[in-house]
């Protein structure tokens, strides 16, 4: 078995050896859609099937098929490289914005294929939120970061109480509600981060994506971050990227290993994953053999 | 090994070679700073024999010096014929009229034309448009002062309903907007650029549509560089004398900057008498040429002024991004 795993990382001259590893893979992804009909634990929000990426002529994700349940933190973890952020790129369509990528596949949110010729990008973007890696803030004042994309998306409503909500639920309101017209760059990287995830539920989207939203930060401001999501999943879908596996074991219902070669070797409950994984691969790299 | 220890001791640096680069490099970084110093010194000095109170003092007869109050504050500027009168407000209002009127005309076009390269141009469009931009900003000024006068003034005289003169404020104001235009757009562009693509994400993950991106996020990001575009840029507008000479006339009367009706008159600011004087029959003596260096002074001081204030605000303004 551990031959295979370096075979199926130098992925290039996947074609004959790697017949083990396409065979497991197919096996997973059985179990998963007789998973699909009875998600435990909620309603399939986002459910991806046979989505690939191409950077030019690089293929980034290969035939990602999985099903995110509603009102759940899902993770995705794998070591770097893997696509796990261009899967997350996929949701909201960012991939959009770089000229020579390429999707192909479907992607439905709440039933609705977001590749589909009358999707608007935009419009799509108004319904899945994002937090980046870096906390990116906009050189403005507290108040109003948040309400960017409620002004963007012509939300009408009374302000100052969305902002207040929304600080509130990003667990930032009692640091900031005596400067909210100080400059977001003010804050510390973990309040910055914070600020953006207000930011980011301020409009009220379905789904939160996050790209590694606490790299960036130190412990503590790591572990703020942490419970928060935990938090925030009791009103959105969480579909969050890292490369932190005790992260994803700590915050996450659902897991799904991303592996060298853009590939979804397993995706299942987060305990599962953790405790009993079904490919030996995915128990390498999460007793940290490889990745 | 002796001959290791003998290489390994050679004192490259202080060789004769090396010490006369230095100091020649020196010198000609010095060049620049004592020609500018030189040039200082000789507009002070020129503008001191200008004025009464200190004129007098320098060896000037009394009816050759101008008191500096009337200097700033009267309206009349006629140094060539009796009796002569140097009041700055004339010529200093169409040096105004000029930075108003190009301002009109580049600032909005040079900032759109730099959002357009900066957000929406493909790299391609990009690779062509900024050395045309270029091209623009190295045609001599002169060339642009024909172009206002046998082209804009005589298409004005026909669009606007009572005419235009041969010489009217108005195109020179649009000629030296155009010239202006590729020094806001390639320094707003560059400010542009400066601003972390993680912010234009940012955006567009919250559902902005590229102009939202473009005006609510970049612009706003870029602000301080812009600001310093459109104020360097207009300091070399009011400071431009070719095209403002050929194209708006030698006549200088006091005008209302803020007055449209105004613009279609000739007009001559402060670059464009000087140029008047340099050129005319004067005295080397006379008030008429020391004239000459109290606009120099004036103009030299705008100028400074405003470049210190770009980089005020682009030191104090700048967002520090992490």
């Amino acid at each position: 078995m551990t031959d295979g795993h370096s075979e199926a990382e130098t992925e290039p001259n996947a074609t004959t050896d790697s017949a083990t590893m396409t065979d497991d893979s197919e096996d997973e992804l059985k179990t998963h859609s007789a998973g699909f009909e009875s998600p435990p634990t909620g309603e399939t929000i986002i459910e991806a099937e046979d989505v690939n990426v191409w950077y030019d002529d690089d293929r980034a994700l290969e035939d990602i098929s999985m099903a995110v349940p509603e009102h759940n933190v899902t993770a995705i973890i794998g070591p770097s490289g893997c696509g796990k952020s261009t899967f997350l790129r996929c949701i909201n369509r960012m991939n959009d914005l770089i000229d020579d990528a390429r999707v192909d596949g479907t992607l439905k949110l709440a039933g609705k294929n977001v590749y589909d010729e009358d999707v608007d990008p935009v419009a799509l973007r108004r319904r899945v939120g994002m937090v980046f890696q870096k906390p990116n803030p906009f050189p403005k004042s507290i108040y109003d970061n948040v309400t960017y994309g409620l002004e963007m998306q012509g939300i009408d409503g009374d302000y100052d109480a969305i902002v207040e909500d929304a600080l509130r639920e990003a667990a930032l309101w009692d640091e900031v509600s005596d400067r909210l017209h100080e400059s977001g760059l003010e804050l510390s990287g973990g309040q910055q981060q914070r600020l953006c995830i207000a930011r980011a539920i301020a409009p009220d989207p379905e789904v939160l994506l996050m790209d590694e939203p606490a790299s960036a930060l130190d412990p503590v401001a790591t572990s703020q971050i942490e419970d928060l999501i935990a938090e925030l999943a009791e009103e959105y879908t969480v579909v969050i990227v890292t490369h932190n596996m005790q992260q994803a074991a700590r915050i996450s219902d659902k897991t799904a290993v991303f592996l060298t070669g853009g590939k979804l070797v397993e995706f299942d409950d987060t305990q599962k994953i953790f405790e009993n994984p079904e490919h030996q691969r995915v128990e390498d790299y999460i007793t940290g053999k490889f990745g | 090994m002796s001959s290791i220890t003998s290489d390994l001791t050679t004192r490259t640096a202080k060789s004769p070679r090396e010490r006369l680069a230095r100091w020649f490099f020196f010198a000609c970084a010095a060049i620049s700073i004592v020609v500018t110093i030189g040039i200082v010194v000789v507009l002070v000095l020129g503008a001191l024999k200008f004025f009464r109170s200190t004129g007098v003092a320098l060896g000037m007869a009394p009816g050759d010096t101008v008191s500096l109050s009337s200097y700033l504050l009267e309206g009349k500027w006629t140094p060539g014929s009796e009796p002569q009168q140097f009041g700055l407000l004339a010529p200093l209002s169409a040096t105004v009229m000029l930075m108003l009127g190009s301002a009109i005309i580049a600032l909005p076009l040079g900032l759109a034309a730099a959002i357009y390269l900066s957000e929406y141009a493909s790299d391609r469009m990009r690779s062509f448009l900024k050395p045309a931009l270029e091209i623009l900003a190295g045609v001599p000024t002169v060339v642009y002062g024909f172009f206002a006068l046998v082209y804009i003034t005589p298409l004005l005289d026909q669009l606007v309903p009572l005419g235009v003169g041969t010489f009217n404020m108005v195109s020179a104001c649009i000629v030296v907007g155009i010239m202006i235009i590729p020094m806001v757009t390639s320094i707003s562009e560059d400010a542009m650029n400066a601003v972390p693509d993680s912010l234009r994400q940012a955006g567009y993950g919250l559902g902005a549509t590229k102009f939202d991106v473009s005006t609510t996020v970049v612009v706003p990001s870029a602000i301080s560089g812009i600001a310093s575009s459109y104020i360097l840029a207009l300091s070399r507008a009011i400071g431009e004398t070719m095209a403002v000479a050929i194209a708006a006339g030698s006549q200088s009367t006091v005008m209302n900057p803020l007055n449209p009706v105004a613009y279609f008159s000739p007009n001559s600011p402060i670059t464009a008498q000087m140029i008047q004087l340099a050129t005319g029959d004067i005295s080397a003596q006379g008030a008429a040429y020391h004239a000459m260096f109290a606009l120099g002074l004036t103009l030299f001081v705008v100028t400074l002024a405003m470049n210190v204030v770009s980089e005020l605000i682009s030191s104090r303004y700048r967002e520090v991004y992490r």
